[in-house]
């Protein structure tokens, strides 16, 4: 048992879903008690999404404690069959219902006999796979299934593409600034003249998956998920793959030099070098900031990252790289893929943090006092309590990580709105030196008091309490609304009884 | 007229897949643990559940918290592990970093599908650590969402002291006499207590704001009725004194199990009453407890009739309007039942969970309610399948869906209003005082879609069904 308050990576099954879901006209069974499809929540109202879910619980209770589901899982995925005619069905059951053990791969090829589509079980230890484990798995799984299937069939397209391709790899649901990264990745790949094959599996049917061997390589531009399906392509055809996240200035142009040598390698003939150095410095404005005069004053403060792999590794680099900040600890959440961090960053910075422990990184952020912070959510609230600046680079998502306008992190784009987020974290400038100087703005506290002549109304100790209990934003109206009324009917004193007089006469 | 037109128009109970979308009833925790204010709450399940803790429920365990998870890891589940050493070496932990009154151990469906005896390991792990430590099993295999909170309230009935253990004591745990007489005088205070009718002990159940346990007892003042406590108090404490034969009665319609064990264990006789929802609810509410009391009720109609004025306003917009209740929080009949009679006509009331006795008064009033205003009974769809209620939706062209967090988007997208149950379940909707609250909540949709409705805004996906 383990004393939990925060979770940096949700349940494996949470993982699924996001592939199973980002996928067009796949439909998901839940097989678990009432309560656990919450994910139909995160995707309506993080996401907004405008669609209903495909995702449906087939509900575990007493009756199916008592004995086992028997057709209900079975009766579930042939009704969503006949309901939303989906390409695939995928069950899943939660922590829980995966161990009462009931034969689900059974149930999976019971249901396949009557229904139209496909139908998988999903393959992944709930206890010890986390949510990013859990989606990359997912995804290997089901694109392995069609292209089995379609091998089997003889569907398997021959060659390539004419033109050097791509199939951009692991851009899902409720992924951090996903949607953003994928317009921006397209955007990237139709400059240096790569045509998309595929994007999966945001927005891919699965009847296409077949497609996938006929792009030139593959991209996997976050760590997380993609990389096992990249690996299953490239061991069942060859197909080379680029796992270089073109986030920052250096990075994004390593990316592109890496597609540059596997393009070349299949027989194209292209040289990016001049695309690179004319983004870098002309029109990404990121290279410009780092020479910049604002940004000279960054050189040496002191930063802490955090976040998971993909996002973490690179911030490291930007700041230390790409700023003169000096990265004091860079850490990570995930853990499974500790080496491969600890190469990342290791030079960058000057220790690595290993863990999932929300309260040993906020300790460690105690102890480093840095000027500013990249990490999660969870830093973001440890950098107010401790009144240093936090800018969110990494998941696990927020409402505010699906922003209406257009914010990516990857690509020349990306380098823009990742300076603005450093910019934005530090205090800089003429700013930094006047505050240095003078101590501060506002160094005369201010003084409030009563203002109005009329406002002397007595209020009992009884009402003042119960105005306290009130939230801090509303207090104030209410007591206004109050005070207002209790002079209306010449009450010389605010009692309890009063106060919700008023409120019932006038909605306070 | 023919006889039949006599009769109560008989409600019609219908029951389907049970495939819906509502919350976790771990989620209690987020608002009991507010409300009791020396408690520390513990989940003991798996990663799926602090999930959903944190991220749906959008309660981020920021700030020091007084909840957490025992994250049930695979040494736990596969027996490796031995529960009793593990569950003291977390508490022991939490008492030490927190100290709190009382530890309660919520219980999840994990625990139950691999049988924790967390009811036999607590008596032995209070006995050692020293500290109150409560069992509820608010698991998602036997109950939804609010029902979290009945399984909480009826373990805690257990904790409640059965007699006065001396005057200063009482005082201390009666906390609401305390804040009303704050600050006053022992002879001032005996003259308040000759304000209250001489009445056999009242405690009132159910979790609610602080402002509104204040409002609703001094609401049952006006009458002479006396509150002696409130369960949950404050403070755990604080847990209000049960002698057999006081009267309780229950403020929220998902707590059935909790009068049960009221009646059951410690004998004390229940007030089936319609829920104090709404004014119509409210007034009800107080004359049934007056009548249990036997205390004459004043100036009830009065009270009534000057709330449902001062939200005219309000209720107009709503008249002749059709609402559909998707089911979610178990307040659904209550809810429908003062909407119906704001003037509204309901065709379904989806219900997780429907206790026909616990509800009988709040059922009986919502069929009289019907009548009375002319219009067609209700059906109630227990354990409601979502995806057949969204086809008669879209079939009865419904004015306003009061659904759930996970249908209300796509809904809207559809051109369909829709309102959050859950909102209900955490604004302050109990009593005369808030009726008003409810309304506004209930009719945001409509004034909302009223000023864009010029717009041509209506639907915003394409080939939509509807």
């Amino acid at each position: 048992m383990k004393l939990a308050y925060w979770m940096y990576a949700g349940p494996a099954h949470i993982g699924t879903l996001r592939i199973s879901s980002s996928f067009k006209n796949v439909h998901a069974i839940m097989h678990a008690p009432i309560g656990d499809d919450y994910f139909n929540v995160m995707r309506s109202m993080l996401e907004r999404d405008r669609n209903f879910t495909p995702v449906t619980i087939s509900s575990v209770d007493r009756n199916v404690l008592a004995r086992g589901s028997q057709e209900k899982v079975v009766d579930n995925i042939t009704r969503k069959d006949a309901e939303e005619t989906p390409d695939l069905i995928v069950l899943t059951p939660t922590c829980t219902s995966s161990i009462l053990q009931e034969d689900l791969a059974n149930f999976v090829q019971r249901a396949q006999i009557d229904t139209k589509c496909d139908v998988l079980l999903a393959d992944v230890n709930h206890y010890r796979f986390t949510e990013l484990q859990a989606a990359d798995r997912t995804l290997q799984q089901i694109v392995q299934y069609y292209i089995a299937k379609a091998k089997k069939k003889g569907q398997l397209p021959e060659g390539k593409t004419e033109k050097p391709s791509v199939n951009i790899i692991g851009i899902s649901s409720l992924g951090f600034h996903n949607q953003h990264d994928c317009i921006e990745l397209k955007r990237l790949m139709a400059d240096i003249g790569v045509e998309v094959n595929a994007v999966i599996p945001e927005g891919a049917s699965v009847l296409e998956l077949k497609n996938l061997p006929k792009a030139w390589f593959n991209l996997v531009p976050y760590r997380e998920i993609g990389l096992m399906t990249a690996e299953f392509l490239k061991e069942e055809f060859g197909m080379p793959y680029v796992d270089i996240t073109p986030m920052g200035v250096v990075e994004t142009a390593r990316c592109i030099r890496k597609i540059q040598d596997v393009v070349n390698a299949q027989g194209g003939d292209v040289n990016y070098e001049d695309f690179i150095e004319n983004q870098t410095l002309y029109v990404s404005q990121a290279a410009w900031f780092s020479r910049s005069i604002d940004c000279q004053n960054l050189t040496g403060k002191k930063a802490v990252v955090f976040g998971d792999n993909t996002h973490a590794a690179a911030m490291t680099k930007i700041l230390s790289r790409e700023m003169g900040i000096h990265v004091v600890m860079a850490g990570t959440y995930c853990k499974a893929d500790e080496k491969w961090f600890r190469e990342q960053v290791s030079e960058y910075c000057d220790e690595v943090m290993i863990s999932d422990d929300n309260g040993a990184i906020a300790d460690a952020i105690a102890r480093i006092e840095p000027s500013a912070i990249f990490g999660t959510q969870m830093e973001r609230h440890v950098g107010k309590r401790l009144r240093i600046p936090c800018g969110v680079i990494s998941a696990p998502i927020h409402v505010q990580d699906f922003p209406i306008g257009y914010k990516p992190f990857l690509g020349y784009e990306g380098t823009n709105q990742v300076a603005d987020l450093v910019y934005n974290s530090f205090t800089l400038g003429m700013e930094d030196h006047l505050l240095e100087i003078f101590g501060g703005h506002d160094t005369k506290e201010v003084i409030t008091r009563g203002m109005s002549a009329d406002s002397d109304m007595n209020w009992t100790k009884e009402a003042q309490l119960e105005l306290n209990k009130i939230p801090g934003f509303v207090r104030g109206k209410i007591k206004r609304n109050t005070e207002k009324f209790a002079r209306d009917r010449n009450l010389s004193e605010i009692t309890v009884e009063a106060m919700y007089a008023a409120k019932e006469s006038v909605g306070a | 007229m023919t006889l039949a037109d006599t009769q109560p128009q008989a409600l019609n109970f219908e029951c389907e897949t049970g495939n819906y979308h509502t919350f976790c009833p771990i989620s209690c925790v987020a608002w009991l643990y507010q409300k009791i204010e020396d408690s520390f709450f513990l989940v003991i399940g798996t990663k799926t559940c602090g999930y959903f803790l944190q991220n749906a429920m959008g309660v981020m365990i920021f700030a020091e918290p007084r909840y957490a998870m025992a994250e049930l890891e695979e040494g736990d589940i596969s027996a490796q592990l031995n529960d009793y050493e593990e569950l003291k070496r977390l508490c022991t932990q939490i008492k030490r970093d927190r100290n709190p009154s009382v530890i309660v151990w919520i219980g999840t469906c994990t625990t139950e599908i691999i049988k924790m005896d967390l009811e036999g390991l607590a008596p032995k792990l209070e006995a050692e650590l020293g500290i109150p430590i409560v069992t509820a099993r608010a698991n998602g295999l036997d109950y939804a969402f609010t029902q979290g909170e009945d399984t909480v309230l009826a373990a805690m009935v257990q904790r409640c002291p059965d007699k006065p253990v001396g005057e200063v004591e009482k005082e201390e745990r009666n906390s609401i006499s305390k804040l009303l007489n704050f600050g006053r005088k022992k002879e001032e205070v005996a003259v308040t207590e000759s304000e209250y009718a001489k009445h056999t002990p009242l405690v009132l159940f159910g979790s609610l704001p602080d402002p509104v346990v204040t409002q609703l007892t001094l609401e049952l003042k006006k009458q002479g009725i006396k509150v002696s406590g409130w369960l949950p108090s404050k403070r755990y404490t604080e847990l209000p004194v049960i002698e057999e034969g006081y009267f309780v009665s229950g403020i929220n319609p998902f707590l059935s199990r909790t009068a049960t064990t009221l009646m059951r264990r410690r004998k004390t006789k229940l007030i089936g009453a319609p829920f104090p929802i709404g004014p119509d609810g409210t007034r009800a509410w107080i004359e049934k407890l007056c009548s249990a009391l036997g205390v004459e009720p004043k100036g009830l109609a009065e009270r009534e009739a000057q709330i449902w004025e001062s939200v005219e306003d309000y209720v107009k917009l709503l008249r002749g309007k059709s609402v559909f209740f998707m089911g979610d929080n178990l307040l659904e009949i209550s809810l429908a039942r003062f909407l119906i009679r704001c003037g509204m006509t309901c065709p379904e009331i989806g219900i997780p969970y429907m206790d026909k006795r616990y509800q009988a008064a709040e059922l009986e009033l919502l069929s009289k309610t019907c009548r009375e205003m002319g219009v067609p009974t209700p059906t109630i769809v227990e354990k409601p399948d979502n995806y057949n209620q969204i086809q008669r939706i879209y079939a009865q062209d419904i004015d306003l869906v009061i659904t759930g967090m996970a249908h209300a988007n796509p809904l809207e997208a559809r051109g369909i209003n829709t309102k959050w149950s859950v909102e209900f379940t955490f604004a302050q909707i109990h009593g005369f005082t808030n009726a008003r609250d409810v309304l506004e909540l209930v009719t945001r949709p409509l004034r909302r879609n009223n000023s864009l409705k010029d717009l041509g805004w209506g639907k915003l996906v394409k080939d939509a069904k509807v």
